[in-house]
């Protein structure tokens, strides 16, 4: 169940600059999933979805961070993650979110898997400017 | 500011034994609850060493005290900053040892330059200016020596919390448990292929029980070590994958076909055994549902 602190219902937001701050991104993200009541099997998603746009963030942008929002609408309850760089961009958005397809060695399955743990998924990025991912799960 | 340089070190040369005495009383008096942790004796002679120190690197006339002729004050100081951390000093108890000498050192400037007033001030301000600076000096260092106690155990937890152990002859385990980035992951397999050399073991349960989060960097290490075990001549099973984290390496669309994955540490032991041509038999002759268990050969 939501518990009644304040503190639950408030957006924060984390620097991503180092490998250890993607362990703060996920652990923060828990803490808010847990808080909101969301399902153990949720909270692991919406957890590992952060995990992988964290290192991106990291990886990909050279650093950024991470808005954590809990959001309503419609009398659902939801929670919102914003991961913003001011990186090299991505120049193909569509590539990108190819399974296998990968620029930096990993598997290639940090982006597409990370929507499909999500309910909701937008990608903007602009070449030389940055890119900002932003997803939501729904209770 | 040369000039006053040499009026400065030259009281500090003059008075360098009354200055002692004052300062280790001043020290004593303000410390006099922390008489557990060092002795007069050592106290004294480190407050020796700094003055002896600090007169001649005043003398070389700056008093910003990162240049070459505050070296050896500097040196004494990190000695002193590290071996108090140690006795369980706080930063500004280190901090205050340098700071304390400034009473006892400015009344004897008063004594000797009390009728000039501009030179007084002078020679206060650039006392002071690196006293401040050593006494933040301390400290920096130790900020820094705290830091490498912090490094060290890390290093010592990624060791400690991935242990192989024997279930059985040619049978491993790894329990691992935390977060799995790239640094521990490289202990694990290096500390697993070892093993598996030194036991040349046939099959290792990698059991992921204690792991919160497998994303997709996890995945890859996994796969890897799995890899590199196969070539090595030893079958990996993965276990200790909960329901929520089989859902999300569904989704995430992580492939681990062709590996030998189970729910429990005690089902990839099961099949470890029966692999062996191990199987586990209730002793007929005891009643009891725990204990008397014994294995037999097929």
């Amino acid at each position: 169940m939501p518990t009644t602190s304040p503190d639950a219902a408030r957006a924060e937001t984390l620097s991503i600059a180092v490998e250890a701050d993607v362990v703060r991104v996920r652990q923060a993200v828990r803490t808010r999933a847990a808080a909101l009541g969301f399902s153990i099997v949720d909270q692991t998603k919406v957890v590992t979805a952060a995990s992988e746009l964290a290192r991106n963030t990291l990886k990909h942008g050279g650093g950024g961070h991470c808005r954590v929002e809990p959001v309503t609408a419609g009398g659902r309850v939801g929670l919102r993650l914003v991961f913003e760089d001011q990186g090299p961009g991505i120049p193909d958005v569509r590539l990108a979110l190819t399974d296998g397809y990968t620029t930096g060695g990993g598997m290639g399955l940090g982006l597409s898997g990370s929507r499909r743990l999500m309910t909701d998924f937008d990608l903007w990025s602009e070449v030389g400017k940055g890119t900002r991912v932003t997803v939501a799960k729904w209770k | 500011m040369a000039a006053s340089g040499t009026t400065l070190s030259d009281i500090v040369k003059r008075h360098e034994a009354d200055l002692l005495v004052d300062w280790v009383a001043a020290l004593r008096a303000a410390d006099a609850r922390r008489d557990d942790l060092i002795r007069e004796s050592e106290l004294r002679e480190q407050c020796r060493e700094f003055l002896s120190l600090f007169g001649p690197a005043v003398a070389a006339g700056t008093d910003d005290v990162r240049t070459a002729a505050w070296d050896p004050v500097r040196e004494l100081l990190a000695g002193i900053s590290r071996s108090r951390a140690q006795q369980g000093f706080s930063p500004s108890e280190i901090a205050s040892f340098v700071f304390s000498v400034k009473r006892p050192l400015f009344a004897r400037l008063r004594q000797e330059l009390g009728g000039d007033g501009g030179r007084l001030a002078d020679e206060v301000m650039a006392a002071t200016a690196a006293l401040d600076q050593l006494g933040l000096y301390t400290t920096e260092v130790y900020q820094t020596s705290r830091e490498d106690v912090i490094r060290r155990q890390q290093q010592e937890m990624m060791e400690l919390s991935t242990p192989v152990v024997k279930l059985w002859d040619g049978v491993l385990a790894l329990p691992m448990i935390g977060t799995l980035d790239s640094g521990r992951t490289q202990v694990v397999m290096e500390s697993l292929l070892q093993r598996i050399v030194e036991t040349g073991a046939e099959i290792a349960i990698l059991d992921i029980t204690g792991v919160p989060t497998v994303d997709t960097l996890v995945a890859q290490h996994l796969l890897k070590t799995v890899t590199a075990a196969r070539l090595m001549g030893a079958e990996c099973i993965i276990s200790g994958i909960r329901p929520q984290i089989a859902q999300t390496i569904v989704h995430l669309g992580v492939d681990l076909q062709g590996v030998l994955t189970k729910a429990s540490l005690a089902d990839a032991f099961a099949v470890a055994m029966r692999r062996k041509g191990l199987r586990v038999v209730k002793d007929a002759g005891r009643g009891s549902d725990v204990g008397g268990r014994g294995l037999d050969r097929t």
